[in-house]
């Protein structure tokens, strides 16, 4: 059993806002969910499976359905930061391949440039360890900052070859008339940039948008019944990363489980892979995924990046092209559902002509939610362009 | 920068399964969880030993020796760090092998390395506990 091309990506759509005051995290939801639906010509009357992650208001999934007016049988809230987008297209898929729905909604939407921000991993109230870290001043950048600096004392990486990373977004997001930044910056801009957590400079961190994003699946059937280019998934793969009662080694995450898995359900290699959509919550982010998907080997991740593999359209492996969440958009502090939808027009070639890479076959997009050095949940997703 | 003294020490939640550790924490002694069944030493303290599930664990007066994993000088504290300067946050790796989140103190960022030698320090909370930091081993 396996979801190979058995579902469908129909509707991709990311909303337009960047900042977002005057609307509730809810109409945000509504709003991205109509945009998803129109852009595979369907509606909310047709969606029979909904997903949504933590960033959804209300008791799992239940006040959102109420609020969208959804008669849905088959539903799923799970949650694990940011990347779980990437884990309901896994979900949703595995729900179609089964017949459990046929047509899958998955929803993110929040507001963090407009409202405060709130303890990491606090939304549902104190997890166990709120002893043991928030009071020594645990903050997120300080935690993927840790990683960085094991990883720069482990195998000599430099702030200058995690630099190259933004600067490849950077690259992208001039074309994207949306990106909340879209000045390209040098090597030089970022490490010159100030010192967010060392190693990590300002540059080195992801935007904060208010925002959301949505994607609509499909079986086959209804896949060939629309007009839309649809996406054929073709593999997922999840896992996730922790403490182990304080035995972590802080220079691996998940993605080494979860990559080796979507590979293989979808039955291709990493040379393959024609554009990969990497969560890029920080520069250090994207070059631990690098490594942990195969695309280079441990410790490599630095040199990899050298000389612009990550440039597109003609770049070795090019990423990001919306300008990702270092220059684009990070709505709700998750950036999971971006990758997915920069994916989407990729392989529809619908990105930006100046980032469209040449006959995009296949993409991967793969999240890291939650922290690293602490923990974290990593989904990888490996997409087709052929349609049903 | 915010060296020690200065440094906020926020009150921590006690559990019932936690209230031993922050007890000794308040004469100055580090307990660390060692499961009786796979011999692992255990970080956070818990009901159960993540390595091998037995809930057998005993809790053992750590040498409260330890070094740097890694560290970095952050300038983004939240909460009651909000306001309180620039600190060094730190992963420890313990003699008794787990690692845990602290704050390195009494030092000075620039000669701070990886690898280094650290002691254990405690912290008041002014609540019945003491927030276990480290500073360089003399
Ligand atoms: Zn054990």
């Amino acid at each position: 059993m396996t979801i190979r091309r058995k579902a469908f990506i129909a509707g991709a759509y990311e909303h337009p806002g960047r900042e977002l005051p005057d609307r509730s995290i809810a109409q945000i939801h509504a709003e991205v969910a109509l945009g998803a639906l129109a852009d595979a010509g369907l509606t909310l009357a047709d969606v029979d499976g909904y997903f949504t992650g933590g960033d959804a208001p209300g008791l799992g999934g239940l006040a959102m359905a109420d609020y969208l007016g959804l008669a849905v049988r088959y539903m799923d809230s799970s949650d694990m930061g940011g990347s779980v987008y990437l884990s309901h297209v896994g979900h949703a898929a595995a729900a179609i391949a089964t017949g459990k729905c046929s047509v899958a909604l998955i929803t993110l939407g929040g507001r963090p440039r407009t409202t405060a921000l709130r303890a990491p991993g606090q939304l549902m109230g104190a997890p166990p360890e709120a002893a043991f870290e928030p009071v020594f001043g645990m903050n997120v950048s300080a935690v993927y900052a840790l990683a960085a600096a094991r990883h720069i004392h482990e195998y000599g990486t430099t702030s200058e070859q995690l630099a190259e990373i933004k600067v490849a977004a950077s690259l992208h997001a001039q074309h994207n008339e949306r990106a909340l930044l879209r000045k390209v910056v040098t090597v030089e801009d970022v490490v010159n940039s100030p010192m967010v957590s060392s190693p990590l400079h300002r540059l080195d961190c992801c935007v904060v948008t208010d925002g959301g994003g949505a994607l609509v699946l499909v079986n086959e059937d209804i896949a060939k019944s629309l007009d839309r280019h649809c996406v054929a998934v073709l593999g997922h793969g999840e896992a996730i990363e922790h403490t182990k009662g304080g035995w972590q080694d802080v220079t691996v995450t998940g993605g080494v489980r979860s990559g080796r898995d979507a590979f293989e359900e979808a039955g291709v290699s990493r040379s393959n892979i024609d554009y990969v959509g990497l969560y890029d919550s920080f520069t250090i982010t994207v070059l631990l995924a690098l490594e942990d998907l195969g695309f280079c080997d441990k410790g490599e991740g630095g040199k990899f990046v050298l000389g612009g593999t990550l440039q597109a359209p003609f770049g070795k492996l090019p990423f990001n092209t919306d300008g990702g969440s270092l220059c684009n958009n990070h709505p709700a502090n998750r950036g999971g559902m971006t990758k997915m939808i920069e994916a989407v027009r990729q392989l529809r070639g619908e990105a930006h002509s100046a980032v469209q890479v040449p006959d995009c076959e296949i993409a991967l997009a793969h999240g890291t939610g939650g922290w690293l050095s602490t923990r974290m949940g990593n989904a990888t997703v490996i997409l087709g362009r052929e349609d049903a | 920068m915010t060296t020690g003294a200065e440094l906020p020490a926020p009150v921590p939640e006690v559990q019932p399964e936690t209230a031993a550790f922050w007890e000794a924490t308040s004469r100055g002694v580090l307990l660390v969880q060692r499961c009786t069944a796979c011999g692992t030493s255990v970080w956070y303290p818990r009901f159960l030993c993540s390595n091998c599930h037995s809930s057998e664990l005993k809790q053992v007066e750590a040498s409260g020796r330890a070094t740097v994993y890694s560290f970095t000088l952050t300038t983004r504290g939240i909460l009651e760090y909000k306001d309180c300067g620039p600190y060094v946050l730190a992963l420890v790796e313990l003699e008794e092998g787990p690692k845990m989140l602290t704050n390195i103190v009494e030092c000075d960022p620039e000669t701070l390395s990886i690898g280094q030698s650290v002691q254990v320090v405690f912290h008041d909370t002014g609540a019945g506990s003491a927030l276990p930091r480290f500073r360089p081993a003399a």
